[in-house]
């Protein structure tokens, strides 16, 4: 067979089954074990069908399978199915990939849960694995909105996975709610497309496009809207302040949902519908301002954390708003591409991290320390994800960085460029202020209840394979660019690549003479930039200015609201009832029981009758 | 003696039956009343017949007659019933539909 979409659709479908199964056999769910491995297995055949389909549509093959939904007199309004093609076959195989690897992986990580807890753990790692993949491969607007949606749902469950604690279930809802308001803006957007354009079919809106039959008008308000609900789902600033809390589920989860796939489904989106928004080159303008904002925003917020996810979770952050500059430059290509790798050394990180928490029981890099020695390997990993974040040469992150900076300088963003490279710097610097107090120097006293230092050991198989994969992986494609280049858009500026390397070791040398050296004094380095340091402390206020919004303005509107519904909608309604109540109450009097005073009623009624007709003959 | 005379006569009868209808306290005497009512329409009924040439209003008191009859039967039945369940036959003490 040389058709993608049927190995796209044998990747769909397997999650689907192993979550159909774990959903309905409550026996098989509660045991635990079994029901992980069934779903290992199964998304172990979802990986190689994937490879299979992005082998052929690689190689230029493209396919369409899609089944007519929801019937109208005028035809079906839309349609499911899956579109595979080039790019949607390679992130199918990022999804999967990851997906499984983060599955086996979690055997170990959650090895002392009780059985039915695991059991529902894979039980939405399964649908989650589907979603993504049917977000992904969706042919039109509207699986993709179900899609989207659906892996919101499932950040939602896995976020509150320990919801026994309030702070992961607070976690969760405000995870829900904020990616829900830019969901919003959408679902308003898809629906006014659909009105401007008539179908919400990806192929026949891109063939409107390329014939010029799309309408221009008012086709900023829709990719604005749809690139809100980019901001909401890729933690783009201001919405961006649900990602670090998301961190308080389970290690694996964050790699997976919140680092490698779900929080990229908004630049995915953008890139999926990237010659939509070339036609509406201010809205593009703004993907590319906010994106860079938020680069820089999230890069100094992380300088400021010494919990090691949430350091991780702000430079998911950061590279996220690195690859929405990409595309606001207009360089799409390369904002997928940054995509892709950071989605490896990303998930590589989370998880290395996540050994690291496993053996150390606690999440603060301060009572760490000396962990190069104890855990050898896992030092190796997280130092191989390291270097590819921070962009160096080699490594996987690197040349799609370089990429961004010199497609954003090229598109025509100067001052977003110079964001960028500021960020960049930050990224080796506070990445590398990581490996430093957390993997060098002397063991931490532990802190109670948790046995650093010494004490720790490297992962089991199960954590140890999956972070060894990513590692070649991260190592094997920056090679790969090293070797053969992936041929750009556009002629980058010469500058770039010698900037871009400079600031890299620039970042990394400061945070080795800071943590390593100790020649700079770290007091006295946060002190230079005290007002940012005291700011970054309160999340630049963001969480602050949320509740204030909420607290002054939704609240008062809802009083408001709640007061003119009370008093003069409920109001005007009380009084008519109590008038139909008094009247029924005076005229029930007529209702004497008597049978003869009706019949007195109706005689009177006929002579009446009879006098009228007599009078007005 | 034309036809207006007649339908006086049933005219009267008419308002003697509706009198008693109205004001007899006793069911059997509403019954009654009714039956006068019943009687003055086949007055009616047979002198237009009478002056009409016309057999149809003749065959209409037949009629009448005959359910007038079932009917009496039918209400005295339920004035009985009603004063096995209710122990009195006036017709004030029978207000259980007042509002």
């Amino acid at each position: 067979m040389t058709d993608p979409g049927a190995f796209a659709l044998l990747a769909l479908l397997l999650p689907a089954a192993s979550f159909l199964v774990l959903a309905l056999v409550w026996p098989l769910r509660r045991s635990g074990r079994p029901a992980a491995w069934l779903s290992i297995v199964l998304a172990a055949g979802a990986l190689a069908s994937a490879i299979r389909a992005w082998t052929v549509a690689a190689r230029g093959g493209f396919s369409l399978w899609a089944w007519p939904w929801i019937p109208m007199e005028a035809g079906p309004l839309t349609s499911v199915g899956v579109l595979a093609d080039a790019d949607s076959a390679l992130m199918l195989v990022l999804v999967a990939g990851v997906s499984f690897l983060v599955q086996l992986y979690s055997l170990g990580y959650l090895s002392d849960e009780p059985p039915a807890s695991l059991g529902r753990y894979y039980t939405y790692q399964a649908l989650f694995a589907f979603s993504m993949m049917g977000l992904v491969l969706a042919p039109n607007f509207v699986q993709l909105f179900v899609c989207w949606e659906l892996v919101g749902l499932c950040s939602y469950l896995l976020i509150g996975y320990w919801y026994q604690r309030p702070e992961a279930a607070r976690a969760a809802v405000k995870a829900f709610w904020t990616t829900k308001a830019g969901d919003v803006g959408l679902l308003i957007g898809i629906v006014l497309l659909y009105r401007q354009a008539g179908t919400f079919e990806f192929l026949d809106l891109l063939l409107m496009v390329d014939s010029k039959a799309l309408p221009l008008a008012g086709l900023g308000v829709i990719t604005f809207c749809i690139y809100l609900g980019a901001v909401g789902k890729s933690a783009q600033f201001p919405l961006h302040v649900w990602l670090p809390d998301a961190m308080e589920g389970p290690t694996p989860v964050s790699a997976l949902i919140h680092a490698a796939t779900m929080v990229t489904a908004g630049v995915y989106l953008l890139v999926r519908t990237a010659w939509l928004f070339d036609q509406t080159p201010e809205v593009l303008e703004i993907v590319g301002w906010v994106g860079a904002f938020t680069a820089l925003l999230a890069a100094v917020l992380a300088c400021a954390q010494s919990d090691i996810k949430r350091v991780l979770a702000y430079s998911t952050v950061s590279q996220l708003g690195y690859m929405m500059a990409a595309i606001g430059a207009g360089f799409a290509s390369a904002g997928f591409l940054h995509l892709l790798t950071h989605g490896v050394f990303k998930a590589l990180l989370f998880l290395g991290a996540g050994a690291v928490i496993h053996a150390v029981g606690t999440n603060d890099i301060f009572a760490m320390g000396g962990l190069r020695r104890a855990m050898p390997q896992t030092f190796v990993v997280f130092l191989v994800g390291t270097l590819s974040l921070s962009g160096i040469p080699l490594f996987a992150g690197f040349f799609s960085k370089e990429e961004i900076l010199a497609g954003v300088w090229v598109g025509g963003l100067p001052i977003p460029f110079v964001m960028l490279a500021i960020a960049a710097f930050l990224t080796a610097f506070y990445m590398f202020r990581v490996v430093f107090i957390a993997f060098f120097g002397e063991p931490a006293s532990a802190p109670h209840g948790s046995h650093a230092g010494t004490h720790a050991h490297d992962a089991p198989a199960t954590m140890g394979i999956p972070l060894w994969i990513l590692a070649v992986l991260s190592v094997a494609v920056g090679v790969g660019f090293a070797v053969k280049h992936p041929e750009a858009e556009f002629e980058a500026p010469g500058f770039v690549t010698p900037l871009a390397i400079a600031l890299a070791l620039g970042g990394i040398a400061l945070a080795w003479l800071t943590y390593e050296r100790r020649l700079i004094d770290a007091e006295r380095l946060s002190a230079l930039v005290a007002p940012i340091r005291d700011a970054a402390a309160h999340r630049f206020y963001l969480d602050e200015a949320f509740v204030a919004i909420y607290r002054w303005v939704i609240l008062g509107c809802s009083r408001l609201v709640g007061w003119v519904d009370r008093y003069l909608v409920d109001g005007v309604l009380n009084l008519l009832s109590a008038w139909t109540l008094d009247a029924g109450d005076r005229l029930r009097r007529i209702q004497s029981g008597q049978p003869q005073d009706y019949v007195y009623g109706v005689a009177l009624g006929v002579l009446l009758l009879l006098i009228w007709f007599q009078w007005a003959s | 003696m034309g036809l207006s005379a007649y339908l006086t006569l049933a005219a009267t009868l008419f308002a003697i039956g509706l009198f008693g209808v109205i004001t007899r306290r006793n069911t059997i005497g509403i019954l009654l009343g009714i039956e006068l009512m019943l009687n003055a329409v086949n007055i009616n009924l047979v002198a237009f017949a009478r002056f009409n040439a016309d057999p149809a209003g003749m065959i209409f008191t037949v009629f009448t007659i005959c359910i007038t009859v079932s009917e009496v039967a039918l209400g005295l039945a339920l004035v009985i019933l009603i004063f096995r369940v209710r122990r009195t036959a006036i017709a004030d003490h029978l207000d259980i539909l007042r509002g």
